[in-house]
């Protein structure tokens, strides 16, 4: 069994969906941290079969939207001296903002590339995500 | 300040107000005529549109204001690669109100993130075009005294057409107003108008190819060019351009008060010996589409008659 020692000073991404803790690692750019960061995969839950998990030992600002987007199941517990302070569920986001790239031909953003990507959810069900300029859906 | 981008920023309440100030703009025009004395608005077409503009210009002159502006990018700043952004901060210093017209979809919205004065989107690629619908509210009302209890006809370019999507929009919010929806298969309402905004509001629909089998039940019937500028492909272009065209012999089944509409311009999808036919609204629409732009203006910068 593999053993990875609980963190005390932190954050820890948890219930995140099988096979998905790589792209958070590589969106949330952990790999630019300095502090220790673990990232276990496929482990054992009883509520989800299994699950991926990231240990960062670093109270470390994290982007709740992005992570909302990503995979709306995750839980972040705050851990400080050893103990669970803070507990958030994400969810889909209202607002993505610099992550999602409208692929419309016809929108603005794709001759005013400077301009900021930002995309609103339209609709919860279906998590569709529409750009605020030229309103297509994101694919 | 406010913009307007989407018709549907506009509440029924909003809209009855502007198709009412319009009327009497229509019916007393030297009670508005020093309306807008001293205030300029800035026409920015970035793709030309010459009936659009011309409209928005003679719009601001019958409440006394004045224009300035260009007709098509080649001859604005954005030739020399200047931002939309850049270009709305700068005209900002110059005019009061902004009317622009862009081919890429969202561009008003980014002029108006960044102008210090109200910006209309006069069109903005398949995007939006809401005074266009302004201007075909103004002559439903009009020719049938009412925006509610109709059956809407829309025939041609129902994929591509904005004009149609926009006038979906604002008439969903309508009691028991209908649709027949008349295209080829390759032009039919996208599924996402269709999804969201007619069945969200459980509104009835008809979908055809073909429009003798449905034109007897219309009270409006909205024609459309197929938009060359929308295609990619010119073979495809081609094939679809002649789909529909709307014949004397064809309105043999129509109601005897009909009001047929035309965003305009027309190429040949309403032949001309319909023009006189008293059925036949699409100039109307011209003339009502400058009172909405005018009645707009008045809203936008917060003017009124004495």
């Amino acid at each position: 069994m593999l053993h990875i020692d609980s963190i005390q000073n932190g954050i820890v991404l948890d219930h995140i969906k099988a096979g998905k803790a790589m792209e958070l690692y590589r969106v949330l750019e952990l790999n630019k941290l300095e502090c220790p960061v673990a990232v276990l995969m496929n482990v054992s839950s009883t509520k989800m079969g299994h699950k991926d998990m990231i240990k960062i030992s670093e109270d470390i600002e994290i982007g709740l939207d992005i992570l909302g987007y990503i995979d709306p199941g995750i839980t972040v517990n705050v851990i400080r001296d050893g103990k669970l302070v803070e507990k958030h569920c994400v969810d889909l986001p209202e607002k993505i903002t610099g992550y999602l790239k409208c692929n419309n031909p016809r929108c603005i953003t794709t001759t005013e590339q400077e301009l900021q990507q930002v995309f609103k959810l339209s609709d919860r069900e279906s998590a569709t995500y529409r750009c605020i300029y030229c309103e297509a859906k994101y694919k | 300040m406010r913009s307007l981008f989407d018709i549907n920023e506009l509440s029924p309440a909003e809209i009855d107000s502007l198709i009412e100030t319009a009327n009497d703009m229509m019916a007393n025009p030297a009670k508005y005529a020093h309306v807008a004395d001293g205030k300029k608005l800035a026409t920015l077409f970035f793709e030309p549109s010459t009936r659009t503009r011309l409209s928005f210009e003679a719009a601001m002159m019958e409440l006394g204001g004045n224009v300035l502006g260009f007709s098509e990018a080649q001859s604005s700043s954005a030739s020399k690669g200047e931002s939309v952004a850049d270009t709305a901060r700068v005209v900002s210093c110059y005019a009061d109100i902004i009317a622009m017209r862009h081919p890429k979809e969202g561009a008003p919205l980014v002029a108006a993130m960044n102008a210090t004065v109200p910006v209309i989107n006069a069109g903005d690629g398949g995007h939006n075009h809401p005074t266009q619908t302004l201007a075909d509210l103004l002559t439903i009302s009009r020719e049938k005294g009412r925006l509610d209890n109709l059956t809407v006809g829309f025939c041609g370019d129902l994929k591509f057409g904005r004009t149609v999507h926009s006038l979906i929009n604002a008439m969903v919010r309508y009691p028991n107003v209908k649709f027949v929806l008349v295209a080829p298969t390759e032009l039919q309402l996208p599924d996402y108008v269709k999804k969201d905004v007619l069945q969200a509001n459980n509104v009835e629909f008809v979908e055809t190819t073909d429009l003798m089998e449905v034109i007897g039940d219309m009270d409006i019937l909205y024609m459309t060019r197929v938009q060359h500028e929308r295609f990619f492909n010119e073979e495809e272009y081609l094939r679809l351009r002649d789909s529909y065209i709307l014949t004397p012999e064809k309105l043999n089944d129509a109601k005897p008060d009909l009001c047929i509409m035309h965003p305009l311009p027309r190429v040949n999808e309403i032949s001309t010996a319909i023009d006189k036919d008293s059925r036949a609204c699409y100039f109307k629409q011209v003339l009502n589409g400058k009172f909405m732009r005018a009645a707009l203006i008045m809203m936008l910068l917060g003017l009124e008659a004495k």
